[in-house]
């Protein structure tokens, strides 16, 4: 019997005809396709949910402006506030602890590519950002990071993760619907729940573009992660509310796929189109001394 | 269909803010420090097509400096190298040209000048996701990832050299895991560059050094 999966359909019969959780499949598949033990993979998970930590740790305290100058310190904004915001507090605060990665990337600190590191704010700042209030150990979310990656395999063979293939909706999309699953599955939920909270996250974001501004991974990324935050949650909320994500979450991977096609490359990180075409974006590009396009 | 996996996904750690142009840029710069085998005295680093373009937004230039500074790819300390490099005394400068040597759009040429007075120059390119390919050492074409610890000679193509340094390492017990020969033109300086399962000492590698006449530099290059 394989516990390879490459679809949500087989991942979905695994857990069903088992009767295991989708982080067990995922750590079954896992075992199956390296020499590595279960102690070991537990172990490397670990080891990238106490960079995350670190690197929320560090982009709260805002002391970093970013390589170019162009970004920092925004996370911290909106920490300050979150008991006034209109989402609510603990939802703020995620959202801000997903900024607060990002705005680390840009300034060559350390960050775990999730699944790129464009997008690398949204499953920590999120899973990490409400564990204290949700009471969520480190034990259940290694557990929650290998129900993501569940996520992230099926899109990557599927459809992309890169923004330059896929736009945005492959990178930040991807990234909201790994943690939407990730979040259901920390409530208990299902697996079918859990990829329907992933399926509703990356429809809420199709066809979003890669248009970074100076071919810089800060704007409209560092934004881009924030609402990836909270697309995750929402989506979560959702799925878990009972709401169906109507399209099955593989016809919404193989969507993804066909509209990454269907954009032009202009729109794929080349930061020839979108925002990185602007006035201002020009405007920024040349004080930067920069001419564009980058990874 | 490509099978990816769960680290593929979630990983790796890395310092921001590019894959490419930052990690990829460290990672080339510190195994060009690894081939120079010494610390460095002044470094001329070229960075080439994207890398000239959007480099500096990027901190292509810190963390190639970092690199040849001997700092690890993975070291928050890769956004202070200007200021480490200016603690160690070790002189710098950076050049930009739009046009790759290479057919890659991000590359870098790393020109150092090791305390000894030794030259060492790598060109290489970043290829994605952080790796890399080194494509000339001191101005031999190569094909190199630095995926395995790997032993350099330099060496006159000669008839009995490449038998003459495997069969040190053989005597020593090391398993080769893979070989290329590369040479400019028949009997001139051509280059061995040996990957093994396991690391080779200094002493042995002073071995392979005296071994025959027509060796004329060994280096080594310990796994990344
Ligand atoms: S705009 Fe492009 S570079 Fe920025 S987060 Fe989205 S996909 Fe990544």
């Amino acid at each position: 019997m394989s516990y390879v999966f490459n679809t949500g359909e087989a991942l979905l019969a695994l857990c069903e005809n088992e009767q295991l959780p989708l982080h067990e499949v995922m750590l079954r598949r896992e075992l199956e396709l390296t020499d590595s033990s279960r102690a070991a993979l537990r172990e490397e998970m670990h080891k990238n949910l106490t960079v995350m930590r670190a690197s929320i740790e560090e982009g709260l305290q805002a002391e970093y402006r970013s390589v170019s100058g162009l970004s920092g310190g925004d996370a911290q904004k909106l920490f300050s506030r979150a008991s006034g915001t209109f989402m609510g507090a603990d939802a703020a605060r995620a959202v801000a602890a997903a900024m607060a990665v990002v705005e680390v990337n840009a300034s060559m600190g350390k960050i775990v590519a999730a699944p790129t590191a464009g997008a690398s704010g949204i499953l920590p700042g999120t899973l990490l950002g409400l564990a204290e209030v949700r009471g969520w150990k480190d034990g259940s979310l290694i557990d929650a990071l290998f129900a993501a990656a569940a996520v992230g395999v099926i899109i990557a063979a599927n459809a992309t993760l890169a923004g330059s293939e896929g736009g945005c909706q492959a990178e930040t999309g991807s990234a909201a619907a790994m943690t939407a699953a990730a979040l259901a599955h920390l409530s208990g939920a299902k697996p079918a729940v859990c990829l329907n909270a992933a399926a509703i996250a990356l429809q809420n974001v199709l066809g979003l573009v890669c248009d970074p501004v100076a071919g810089l991974v800060e704007c409209p990324c560092i934004k881009r992660n924030a609402l990836g935050a909270a697309n995750a949650m929402l989506s979560a909320d959702l799925a878990l509310s009972g709401v169906g994500s109507i399209i099955p979450f593989d016809e919404t991977v193989d969507a993804l796929r066909t509209v990454g096609r269907l954009l032009p490359s202009d729109l794929r990180e080349t930061a020839r189109g979108g925002l990185a075409a602007t006035k201002t974006a020009k405007e920024i590009t040349k004080r930067l001394g920069l001419s564009a396009q980058a990874e | 269909m490509q099978v990816f996996k769960t680290f593929d996904i979630i990983g790796p750690r890395m310092i921001g803010p590019s894959s490419s142009h930052t990690a990829g840029a460290a990672r080339l710069a510190h195994l060009a420090w690894h081939i120079a085998g010494e610390d460095v005295k002044k470094a001329r680093l070229t960075l080439y097509g994207s890398f000239a373009e959007t480099g500096a937004g990027h901190g292509t230039d810190k963390a190639l400096l970092a690199g040849v500074l001997g700092i690890e790819p993975e070291d928050t300390r890769l956004r202070f190298a200007l200021l480490l490099a200016k603690e160690a005394g070790v002189e710098y400068e950076f050049l930009f040209e739009a046009d790759a040597p290479g057919p890659y759009a991000c590359m870098a040429r790393i020109h150092i000048e090791g305390h000894t007075g030794q030259i060492t120059d790598v060109l290489g390119a970043s290829i994605g996701g952080g790796n890399i390919r080194i494509t000339n050492i001191n101005g031999l074409e190569v094909e190199y990832t630095g995926e395995y610890p790997t032993v350099l000679v330099q060496h006159l193509d000669m008839r009995g050299a490449i038998s003459a340094v495997t069969g040190v390492l053989f005597a020593a017990g090391i398993n080769v895991a893979g070989m290329r020969v590369f040479r400019q033109a028949k009997g001139q300086i051509a280059c061995m560059m040996i990957e093994t399962d396991t690391a080779v000492s200094d002493a042995l590698c002073k071995q392979v050094r005296t071994c025959s006449d027509a060796v004329l530099d060994v280096r080594t290059i310990d796994k990344h």
